[in-house]
């Protein structure tokens, strides 16, 4: 078997391309194969959903669904996929957390949808009565040997607790008394959440961040791995979505989302949010969406004691300090200094600033997803009307008319 | 007499809650319900509508391209902004992506597995062998072409994603056009996996279909639906404000233009209570109300001049002249296998069309105020979005969907929705899993992610929209 720090070096330089999970798979299967693991049995629960997390992950290139269902697990519960339907469906479902009760994965796609006492989501009928989703996690949760959360709802309440939250949603790991470990993204790319899986399955819980991301995946700032970061130290921007500069000036995100897309890349493909010419949307990020929208509005000027930066001065070539700040935009309550230490430093070794506690989590969500909110932050300005934007003029023929 | 509740359907996006009348083993009414809600409309009020084609593809992942042109679709009418020729083919590209995948995942994962003997393993095992009809040698070309589906239709994504940054929730579809102009290398590997994909409709998707359609024939009896359809129609031709497949409704026989005026809601037996039993989706003003007696389900009953309608492939083959044969459940098979080649095909074109290096982009400023509407095919039917802003931000928002369509419950004088008209009159062999049922329903391909917006009111009676 790989060791542990062998597979934490792959899955830093692996891409979609050299598919992480394919180095991965012959690996496991030996494994399987000599009885040194158990194929992990996995129930999987979609809440308040739209699938997109299930469509993300039968978009696995390697392993494909074939060798995922054949070899990696023992998927006994999966609404998409499985035959049985009705009381037959959800009697699997109990059957296999009781047989395999500590040992199996609980996988939750969607949020956990809390209006009228969960019954906008219903999902079994047992006994003659519906079932709720929310009912059916805490029955199943506490017998977990894991619980991941899939994506950006079932993580921190994501698009489906937008303001005004008409559902009442929230993310899983606020209706449990558990560790949960969050595999957020809108959707979840199947890298993040296959690479969680093999190290759970091989090494146990993967380091994780204050948000309980696994810090293989979403451990470095996405501006720091951007291919578009010689264009932010330039101050050369985009002025129109479609352009091929930084897409700072369009509101990306990039600056204070965790997350390895720009090495990573989508679907078997060169391409990502930002290489199609628009900005990141911070979708892996709690309180997602409201925290980036608009979603192509700048984001503010960061304003703190003492220190100010903005776009002109990121133009002048600071960039690294006034994004080092941007990152930590969310953490109101870090220390200055410490802050100041990572402005002027580098912007390297920031961590996510986010809250420790569930508390404290609850605090920022509640801020993003209040009634009172306003819809768009007053700190957004127009961009200054003397902002000089660099680009190479042949470049821009071909772009625009 | 009995009454049978299924919860959850499986192989469907996100639960459909069934309840079926039984006599014998006659089905004498059917009840189907979406049981999840989350209220999308409401959240986009006061938001900026360039927003409104990201947010509202979180609508559903399956279908989230769809949601993602409409919308747009919608903001550029709101705010008078014509897209570039070329803008428009490559929406026509990465939408058609979209439409190939959903195609394929459907019939390989979702309607598939009714009809064959599933590979013995789970998520497959434990399974019914009742009315498997193929032999040994068919039924593991079938399965093979099952896993050889899902790897498709993932390269169907692949496919998307070249110009549409990644798949679900694309960010290649933009109000103002498409953010990524045509180029040769792109084009090229756009146009090589589109052929692998085409290949494969070919080799497997047609003779797989067609092999089925032999076996189970009957299934061309069974399922029928009222004979009443409806296309906004789809994909933009260039040169031309017609679409490839053309707008229309056909009502009782007869063909006509299409009237987005004629829809109305009915909520006599939704958990919604309102001065009108029927209203104008724009005029709604229905509060929900979840302990309503006569109320079975969170959707209304949207009609077409007070017709049922069904929607789909085969509604859109139905109006285009393509496809006359019938209206059952393997007419809607048929139809959507066929619809996956047509489409394939014309991307070719479209590919053939697209010059690299043309501007796919228009800038404009969002009004002061100003209201319109998108509509187009989604890959299940007719998909609306209405956006009316004021002071730069939405104030209002309404979308109908195509499972609301389809899946809506009675009207005021007791007409059934399409797919529990379809159910009812069956007669089922299979009293413990409804076999029969099942595959009926899933040949609509439904998707209930899409279905419940439902918006609850915080206190003041506000307006309340469902699709």
């Amino acid at each position: 078997m790989l060791t542990r720090r062998k597979f934490l070096s792959l899955c830093a330089k692996t891409t979609m391309a050299v598919s992480l999970s394919e180095l991965l798979l012959a690996d496991l299967d030996k494994a399987v194969a000599a009885k040194e693991i158990k194929k992990p049995t996995v129930i999987w629960l979609e809440l308040g959903s739209c699938t997109g997390n299930t469509i993300s992950l039968d978009n696995t290139a390697s392993p494909s669904v074939k060798e995922l269902f054949n070899k990696v697990i023992d998927l006994r519960f999966h609404w998409i996929f499985m035959n049985a339907e009705g009381t037959w469906a959800t009697d699997i479902m109990r059957r296999a957390a009781k047989e395999k009760a500590g040992e199996y994965i609980l996988v939750v796609e969607g949020s956990v949808v809390l209006a009228d006492g969960g019954t906008w989501d219903n999902i079994a009928y047992e006994n003659g009565q519906l079932v709720t989703g929310v009912s059916v996690l805490k029955d199943l949760a506490p017998q977990a040997k894991h619980v991941i959360a899939i994506g950006s709802c079932a993580a921190f309440g994501g698009p489906a607790a937008a303001r005004p939250n008409p559902s009442k949603s929230v993310g899983v790991q606020d209706v449990l008394d558990r560790q949960v470990i969050n595999t957020p993204g809108c959707p979840c790319h199947p890298d993040w959440f296959l690479g969680t899986l093999y190290h759970l399955i091989n090494y146990g819980v993967p380091e994780l961040d204050t948000y309980n991301r696994p810090k293989l995946f979403y451990g470095r700032l996405l501006h720091d791995q951007c291919q578009r970061r010689a264009y932010f130290e330039k101050g050369i921007f985009a002025q129109h979505l479609g352009d091929s500069w930084c897409m700072f000036t369009m509101g990306c995100r990039g600056p204070r989302t965790f997350a390895d897309c720009p090495n990573r890349e989508w679907n078997g493909t060169d391409n990502w949010p930002v290489g199609c010419n628009t900005p990141c949307i911070g979708c892996v990020e709690p309180g997602f969406p409201d925290v980036s929208m608009p979603f192509f509005q700048r984001y503010p000027d960061l304003k703190l004691p003492g220190f100010s930066a903005n776009l002109d001065k990121a133009a002048l070539g600071l960039g690294v300090i006034t994004l080092g700040g941007l990152g930590v935009h969310l953490g109101v309550n870090l220390a200055t200094q410490r802050l100041r230490k990572n402005l002027t430093e580098t912007s390297l070794p920031l961590s996510p600033p986010g809250p420790r506690t569930k508390a404290q989590l609850e605090g920022i969500r509640t801020e993003a997803g209040s009634e009172d909110a306003p819809a768009q932050p007053e700190e957004f300005r127009p961009l200054p009307a003397n902002l000089q934007v660099r680009r190479p003029k042949k470049a821009r023929r071909t772009l625009h008319k | 007499m009995e009454t049978r509740t299924i919860i959850p359907l499986t192989r469907i996006h996100q639960p459909l809650k069934l309840e079926l009348d039984l006599e014998g083993d006659l089905i004498t009414d059917c009840r189907s319900s979406g049981t999840l809600f989350r209220g999308f409309e409401l959240m986009l009020e006061g938001r900026d509508p360039w927003d409104a084609p990201y947010f509202t593809q979180r609508i559903c992942g399956i279908c989230s391209t769809a949601h993602g042109v409409v919308a747009s679709l919608a903001v550029e009418d709101a705010c008078k902004v014509e897209i570039t020729r070329t803008a428009a083919l490559m929406r026509n590209l990465i939408y058609g992506a979209d439409v190939l995948q959903n195609h394929l995942r459907h019939f390989y994962v979702l309607a598939l597995p009714d009809y064959i003997t599933s590979p013995k393993t789970p998520p497959f095992e434990p399974q019914s062998s009742y009315d498997k009809r193929f032999s040994k040698a068919e039924n593991d070309k079938l399965v093979e072409s099952l896993w050889q589906g899902i790897e498709t239709s993932r390269l169907a994504h692949q496919m998307l994603a070249i110009y549409g940054g990644k798949a679900p929730h694309q960010h290649g579809i933009v109000p103002g056009g498409a953010s990524m102009a045509p180029d040769a290398d792109r084009n090229n590997r756009f146009r090589g996996l589109l052929k692998i994909v085409l290949e494969f409709v070919n080799e497997h998707l047609l003779p797989d279909v067609e092999l089925l359609a032999t076996k189970y024939n009957d299934y061309f009896k069974l399922g029928r639906g009222a004979g009443n359809f409806l296309s906004y129609g789809m994909f933009p031709q260039t040169g031309s404000s017609n679409r490839k497949y053309p707008a229309g409704a056909y009502l009782g026989g007869k063909l006509s233009d299409l009237d987005i005026s004629l829809i109305t809601e009915d909520i006599s037996h939704s958990w919604f209570n309102g001065p009108n039993i029927q209203e104008k989706p724009a005029e709604a003003v229905a509060v929900p109300d979840k302990h309503k007696a006569e109320g079975y389900t969170w959707l209304k009953a949207p009609r077409y001049d007070h017709q049922v309608v069904e929607m789909g492939p085969l509604g859109r083959m139905w109006i285009s002249g393509a496809y006359r044969n019938g209206t059952s459940t393997m007419d809607r098979l048929v139809t959507r296998a066929l619809e996956t080649k047509q489409i394939a095909q014309w991307m070719l074109e479209w590919l053939d069309e697209v010059v690299p290096g043309q501007s796919t982009f228009t800038p404009f400023e969002v009004p002061e105020s100003g209201s319109g509407a998108g509509f187009a095919e989604a890959m299940r039917g007719c998909l609306g979005h209405w956006v009316k802003i004021e002071n730069h931000k939405i104030a209002h928002y309404q979308i109908i969907t195509p499972t609301a369509w389809l899946f809506s419950p009675k009207d005021k004088t007791g007409r059934r929705g399409a797919v529990d008209h379809s159910v009812v009159g069956t007669r089922v062999g299979d009293k413990e899993n409804f076999t029969e049922v099942g595959r009926i329903v899933r040949s609509y391909d439904p998707c209930f992610s899409c279905s419940g917006h439902l918006i609850q009111p915080q206190g003041d009676m506000k307006e309340f929209r469902i699709c």
